[in-house]
């Protein structure tokens, strides 16, 4: 910066005070909801009933986190939405690398073919209906697979991927190819080490919209109590009160929570669906503001 | 500009990078394709998946036109004409929820460029310090949690007994009695769209950020030099610098206008704020699949898609004209 060339002056520093000032308020309004539900999940659940609880648990416990773990139906959502995120970011990881490996080598025939092909899908798609007679016809309606398999290619991950790839120096394929290496030797071996960057954004896109996705298992599998995922679990529970039909007014509903469910037992399932993807995102942030930029660089 | 440089890249930009081989005859063709054997292996297979999973669904509209009913086979079905579109624009409850559709999606697109471009801009004013990493850390923070977690968390915030806005309002005694904020409707926007900033902000404000690293400093030494303060130069430097990038994001946005999609709405709703809540994704929803009225739900769908590829083009090709900005 310019240094002491520039004396501040008073209108800089009203400036200052009032950005660190709005600053702070976006941080705290941004984090106190999260601090309320952990707050809330480790206070005795009887005693939250009593309101007025903020940032601190005014009667520590650890019995609402006990009990939800041996509530068998949250251990075995648990399983699947590991298994979903897994195997669905892996999947949409080598579709999407792979797709975008042959649409970035120029001298592929069905290159302006395929790109089009998957563009289109970006602004036309068939809607709820067609989508759900789809799945029923194909079976997949009351499977793991139907996490899996219709969302499994998307356009726009191929398309980032591939402006990656296309800045990457040419003459690497082109000294593996006169080694002797095949298409397929190339990517694998030279690309995808190179890509690394561009896919841990991309597997950070996709285990977020994965681990988050709840409408698949409410439309699809809702009733299949061994395939339910943890957000379809939480929806059930909080939804045991905010979103019951027969919801007339205030008192009503204090009431449907002391049966139902307690708001302590409501908010530690709300803690253990949110922080194991809350885990993960900061180790990739860096990764993830260069990949969301990628286009505009490019552009 | 991510959509910019996708559709281009995508699909013609590339082009001139190297000149076409001559036409050759037909051998020459299945030369290629073994030649590019492997290029092939590694995309058809995808293409194949492409067409089944996107483009077999889109052949699904000619439900529209028909009665569908569930246990014939497609070529059993009875044609019906535009009769279920007929019947959809003659139901009240369509202009109720189209009201809701573009109420919210307009109140969407006004606060969801305003507010990242203003958050990008204070950042930016904070200059590579501990605090700015921190503020920007915990503002991504709420983009990672689903609508279900955010919807949980909208109940606990606005509830009547302990919810901290009701708690607020009342110790500032700007109102004696909680207000019951999530069960009357005229609410209901309003909590929806603060919930969306609250949510996405952070994360939105990532690309104008980028985009503001990209305008030349010495325009703001410049500036600096005419005697310029940090707003002056916010308003005449920033924000023309960061103008393609928001153009291009505007016209993307104005395409989802109408398919907003649902996801939000159906985590805050309840039976009490229906007539403010419903939208065109929930209505094809309710109607296609949980009465299974198959047709008229895909009439709903198949309106929804044709709109928004109609404001698409239409935005794209008015900006076109007026700023010289496109993304097709």
């Amino acid at each position: 910066m310019g240094g002491k060339a520039f004396q501040m002056t008073k209108g800089e520093r009203a400036f200052d005070i009032f950005l660190y000032t709005a600053l702070t308020l976006i941080m705290i309004v941004t984090l106190y909801p999260f601090l309320n539900v952990l707050a809330i999940s480790f206070n005795e659940s009887t005693d939250t009933v009593r309101g007025g609880i903020y940032i601190f648990p005014r009667a520590w416990t650890l019995e609402n986190y006990q009990r939800i773990f041996s509530y068998t139906g949250l251990i075995q959502g648990f399983k699947i939405s590991i298994l979903r995120t897994l195997s669905g970011t892996l999947l949409g990881l080598i579709s999407a690398s792979m797709l975008a490996f042959t649409l970035s080598r120029p001298e592929f025939k069905a290159r302006k073919f395929i790109s089009t092909f998957l563009a289109l899908t970006m602004y036309f798609s068939g809607g709820m209906v067609p989508m759900y007679i789809l799945m029923k016809d194909l079976n997949l309606i009351g499977t793991f697979w139907i996490y899996i398999l219709p969302g499994m290619v998307s356009a726009f991950n191929v398309f980032i991927i591939r402006s990656f790839m296309d800045g990457l120096p040419f003459a690497l394929q082109e000294s593996a190819k006169l080694d002797g290496a095949n298409d397929f030797m190339i990517f694998y071996k030279i690309i995808l080490p190179l890509c690394k960057p561009v896919l841990a954004t991309i597997a950070l896109f996709l285990a977020v919209g994965q681990w988050n996705e709840w409408f698949t298992t409410y439309l699809y599998n809702g009733n299949k109590p061994h395939l339910t995922t943890l957000q379809y679990e939480l929806m059930k529970v909080l939804s045991s009160t905010n979103q019951g039909s027969g919801m007339v007014n205030a008192n009503d509903m204090a009431r449907q929570m002391a049966q139902i469910s307690p708001e302590s037992i409501k908010m530690a399932i709300t803690i253990v669906v949110t922080v194991p993807i809350l885990v993960v995102y900061p180790f990739l942030q860096k990764y993830f503001v260069g990949g969301m930029t990628l286009g505009a660089v490019k552009a | 500009m991510i959509v910019k440089a996708l559709t281009e890249n995508g699909v013609t930009a590339n082009e001139s990078v190297t000149p076409r081989p001559p036409a050759k005859r037909n051998s020459g063709f299945w030369k290629s394709v073994l030649q590019q054997k492997y290029l092939y292996l590694m995309s058809l297979p995808f293409v194949i998946w492409v067409f089944i999973f996107s483009y077999v669904p889109i052949w699904g509209w000619l439900m529209a036109f028909q009665n569908y009913k569930p246990a014939k086979s497609f070529g059993e079905q009875k044609w019906v004409g535009l009769d279920n579109f007929k019947e959809l624009f003659h139901d009240e409850r369509f202009y109720l929820v189209l009201r809701n559709t573009l109420s919210m999606s307009v109140l969407g697109l006004i606060f969801g460029f305003v507010v990242p471009i203003t958050f990008a801009i204070m950042l930016n004013e904070l200059r590579g310090s501990i605090f700015k990493r921190t503020v920007q850390t915990v503002s991504y923070l709420p983009h990672f949690v689903s609508w279900v977690v955010v919807g949980g968390i909208v109940y606990k915030t606005l509830a009547i007994d302990g919810g901290i806005v009701n708690d607020l309002l009342m110790w500032l005694h700007i109102t004696d009695e909680p207000i019951q904020f999530m069960a009357q409707g005229k609410y209901f926007w309003g909590i929806l769209t603060a919930s969306d900033i609250w949510k996405e902000t952070g994360w939105g404000a990532i690309i104008y950020l980028a985009a503001i690293t990209g305008i030349d400093k010495e325009l703001y030494e410049a500036a600096k030099v005419d005697g310029a303060g940090r707003i002056k130069q916010a308003f005449n430097i920033t924000l023309p610098g960061i103008r393609s990038t928001v153009m291009v994001l505007l016209i993307m946005n104005i395409g989802h206008l109408i398919g907003i999609g649902f996801e939000k709405q159906f985590q805050l709703q309840n039976n009490l704020v229906t007539d403010y809540s419903e939208v065109l994704d929930l209505y094809a929803l309710k109607y296609g699949i949980q009465i299974m009225r198959f047709s008229y739900g895909t009439a709903i769908s198949m309106f929804t898609s044709v709109v928004s590829v109609i404001l698409l083009f239409t935005a794209n090709g008015l900006m076109k004209k007026f700023t010289k900005e496109s993304i097709m």
